[in-house]
């Protein structure tokens, strides 16, 4: 079956892609770096899922993938605003 | 298995080999440039290729493998292609409070200055706020 080969190549890309966010959000220049590095961490988490229920053939995992995108853009917007004006909620 | 089978498969798996790719240069290439703005460039726009068509392969093994629509990767995509723009808008205004001042961007030539370092936009006008129920 191609379709296991080509999930198991996309598992390892982003597990790849994972593994080099989480060493730049430890090893950064700078904070936006690391605010940068932990929102493309979402991302790939969110595929992660997806590929996961693609695997296990069920479709209860896309809950979580949708509240993960969302969790994930309130984080880093509220990471950033508090980087702009020390405060989140003003 | 059927033909459409057959084809869905080679769909999807195109799709996952396309979208990993992309995800690992994303990644790759928040490691590999040199400047701050670079390195906001790489993974905001290629990692959303790469989930947009995990996503899409996704909508379409359930749709022909599971003969069910699933209309959640469809909105997870929406979700993501509408914040990232946002997400990267606010990285890429930190990043000017941090390390630029007022003097190192080129002038608006609208009258008032860049809205990250102009100091008279602090807050809302109170005047938008009013019309909130009034008591």
């Amino acid at each position: 079956m191609i379709l296991n080969y080509a999930l198991d190549f996309a598992f390892l890309c982003f597990g790849l892609g994972l593994a080099m966010n989480l060493y730049r959000v430890f090893v950064a220049p700078g904070v936006t770096d690391r605010i940068l590095a932990l929102d493309t961490m979402v991302i790939n988490v969110i595929s992660l899922i997806v590929l996961y229920g693609m695997r296990t053939k069920s479709g209860i995992n896309f809950e979580a993938a949708l509240l993960f995108a969302m969790t994930g853009f309130v984080s880093t917007v509220a990471y950033c605003k508090f980087i702009l004006r020390g405060d989140i909620i003003e | 298995m059927t033909g459409v089978e057959q084809i869905a498969e080679y769909v999807i798996a195109g799709l996952l080999v396309f979208g990993g790719i992309f995800a690992v240069i994303g990644s790759f290439g928040l490691l590999k440039l040199p400047q701050m703005m670079q390195r906001l460039h790489a993974p905001t726009k290629a990692a959303t290729l790469g989930v947009g068509s995990a996503l899409i392969a996704s909508m379409i093994y359930f749709l022909v493998f599971e003969g069910k629509i699933s209309w959640h990767e469809l909105l997870i995509t929406l979700f993501l292609f509408l914040t990232a723009p946002i997400t990267a808008t606010f990285i890429a205004k930190a990043q000017m409070h941090r390390t630029l001042t007022k003097d190192d961007v080129p002038p608006t030539g609208v009258g008032t200055e860049w809205a990250t370092f102009d100091p008279n936009v602090t807050s809302v006008d109170p005047s938008l706020l009013n019309d909130r129920d009034p008591g």
